[in-house]
């Protein structure tokens, strides 16, 4: 009887003690390292901002919304609009490309396609996906924009169509395999009760399951649009780094990213207002993309139907 | 008299069945029609949207196709262990290789630690509050970060304030960040996956939660989580712009011995021969070389994951 009542003591005292110290230190600790993602994240916007803010009160605000962009010359001019043009120009082309071929290769996959095609098919987008981009770029640049002079003269060796439909086919994955995502979550009764009525299985894809699905659609475009406007290699390597502002697409063009490349591999010293634009054009870029990214998130909590 | 209109009635209700007849057809043709063209339009798109897809797969060939052709004659021995040279016949990647396998040591012990911890602490340990969710919305917010951002935060305070200049551990640690919310989030997939009746039965034996997670959920765990880190650690093995942005040269005569040596990485040497490709048209041929043996590791971590995957990982 008294071994007894000893070992269940002893249970309770080791039980007691454990607790204590493991079951209080290590979510601590954890927290710790865990909150080292929120470090970054604070690290980058502060950084950001404090560089940023040395470049705006040496350019005036003026000067910066200009299209008028010198950094190197001795008499130096920081207008970002060039930079603006060229993003924009190229993220569109990009989704004028990754938009319906992304969609239909989504809907090809959700809806038509048998299983074994869908084996087959879906490791081969997660293979596109998984290239580097800078692979891409050098596609770009040694194949795409060769093959596009034959087509289209006077198209500069560095413009904006080559890397553009480039970053185009490098999104088409995101696209499909998120809208995909998007249309297999819409419940099969809705499907059955459009054939049951005698759709065929493209008015029960574009009028049920697309509409049905139309959040998650649209919240993936968002997010590719967000991917175009961060892209570096792509376009550091074929759209060139004239930072001319114009709307001629066989030209060359600079994109924000792009600019923080070039500027970087070059010999900016530290101190220096060039120095400084980096972190302006990089806390644009920032805003532009964490603004994309909610509002990817925003549509899908917002428009998503529950079923 | 009433027998001849009878016959009269018959006639009239004949022609009228016979009208309604040839309505009955005429309308049933129209539907048919309307049917098949619904049936080929169908048809025709199922085709078209099936072009998309084997529009990528085509796209992907040619790529392949193009960077085999370029690589072509340049990949050998010589090319994979010698050093950069200004002479394109002489240049070899071994610099680059080791710079790469350098990188991917600082990378992979810092951010399966912190990853892994991370996501254990949000799926096991995390109470539902603002804290919590706060956590979760930073870490896929980013993961959207452009990668050209955590270049310039590399720059900014391992760069400049640490004072690491280009060296390997600035670029690791800027990878490191860079791939830790991915690592994180399949982590957290890989957690979740392990039933929770397994970690109830280790509690009902008397296992506090940390004991459970060591011993039950983690085991359980693993493959998941190993095949999470091996694909975040190829997307660094690609990554070029953070580097770029660091300022890492590309013109490394020496090899690099410490962490806190200058170096080069695959990526980068693509993206300056790529560069140099105007001046002389033999750098294309090194660039796609060079891209070769960066695929080939990327097919190796990438099978490795898939063996990893399938062999080990039990669907509960």
């Amino acid at each position: 009887m008294e071994d007894k009542t000893n070992v269940r003591s002893l249970i309770q005292k080791n039980a007691g003690q454990r607790n204590h110290i493991n079951e209080k230190v290590v979510p601590k600790i954890f927290l710790i390292i865990a909150s080292i993602s929120i470090l970054t994240t604070i690290g980058i916007i502060f950084t950001l901002i404090f560089d940023a803010s040395k470049f705006f009160s040496a350019v005036p605000l003026r000067e910066v919304f200009s299209t008028d962009l010198n950094p190197l010359s001795k008499d130096p001019s920081f207008g970002i609009l060039p930079l603006i043009n060229g993003t924009i120009i190229t993220s569109l082309i990009a989704m004028v490309v990754a938009a319906p071929i992304g969609l239909t290769a989504a809907m090809y996959l959700s809806e038509f396609a048998t299983d074994r095609a869908r084996k087959v098919l879906k490791p081969i987008m997660e293979l596109l996906a998984g290239i580097p981009t800078i692979v891409y770029g050098f596609f770009a640049y040694s194949f795409v924009t060769p093959l596009l002079m034959k087509v289209i003269p006077g198209l500069g060796a560095k413009n904006v169509i080559s890397p553009g439909i480039v970053m185009g086919i490098m999104i088409i994955p995101l696209v499909a395999s998120l809208s995909e995502d998007a249309m297999s979550s819409v419940p099969d009764a809705m499907r059955e009760g459009a054939l049951g009525l005698g759709s065929t299985k493209l008015e029960v894809t574009l009028k049920v399951v697309v509409p049905a699905a139309i959040s998650g659609i649209m919240a993936s475009f968002v997010l590719a649009i967000s991917r175009a406007i961060g892209e570096t290699m792509i376009v550091a390597i074929a759209s060139g780094s004239s930072k001319n502002f114009t709307f001629d697409l066989t030209k060359s063009m600079q994109t924000m990213t792009a600019y923080i490349v070039e500027f970087t591999s070059g010999d900016a010293g530290s101190g220096t207002v060039g120095y400084y634009s980096l972190y302006a054009v990089g806390l644009l870029l920032f805003i532009f993309t964490l603004g994309m990214n909610l509002l990817a998130q925003y549509i899908t909590h917002k428009y998503r139907e529950e079923y | 008299m009433d027998y001849q209109e009878q016959i009269n009635i018959k006639k009239i209700k004949k022609e009228k069945t016979n009208i309604n007849k040839k309505q009955n057809n005429y309308t049933f043709e129209i539907s048919r029609k309307r049917i098949n063209n619904r049936i080929l339009l169908n048809n025709i798109l199922k085709k078209v949207f099936s072009l998309s897809t084997v529009f990528a797969l085509l796209v992907l060939g040619l790529l392949f196709y193009r960077i085999a052709i370029d690589a072509k004659g340049w990949i050998d021995l010589q090319f994979l262990t010698s050093n950069l040279s200004i002479f394109a016949e002489k240049a070899g990647i071994k610099g680059a290789i080791i710079g790469t396998v350098w990188l991917m040591l600082i990378v992979a012990p810092i951010t399966m630690s912190i990853g892994v911890i991370t996501a254990i602490y949000l799926e096991e340990y995390a109470e539902k509050n603002k804290l919590s969710a706060f956590l979760k919305v930073n870490i896929s917010n980013l993961a959207g970060v452009p990668s050209v951002i955590f270049g310039l935060l590399g720059l900014t305070v391992f760069g400049r304030l640490m004072n690491l200049g280009s060296s390997i551990l600035a670029g690791g640690l800027t990878m490191s960040l860079l791939v830790l919310p991915i690592i994180v989030v399949s982590s957290q997939e890989a957690l979740k996956s392990v039933p929770s009746y397994m970690k109830e039965a280790s509690y009902a034996l008397g296992a506090d939660k940390w004991t459970t997670i060591r011993k039950v959920v983690l085991p359980v765990a693993l493959p998941g989580i190993l095949t999470g880190s091996i694909l975040s650690l190829s997307r660094a093995i690609g990554e070029t712009a953070p580097l770029v942005v660091l300022g890492i040269p590309t013109l490394i005569m020496k090899y690099p011995t410490s962490a806190m040596d200058n170096f080069t990485a695959l990526p980068i040497q693509i993206y300056y021969w790529t560069l140099d490709a105007v001046l002389t048209r033999e750098y294309a041929n090194l660039a796609a070389a060079t891209i070769v043996v960066l695929l080939a590791i990327l097919f190796l971590m990438n099978s490795i994951a898939i063996i990893i995957r399938n062999k080990f990982q039990k669907r509960y």
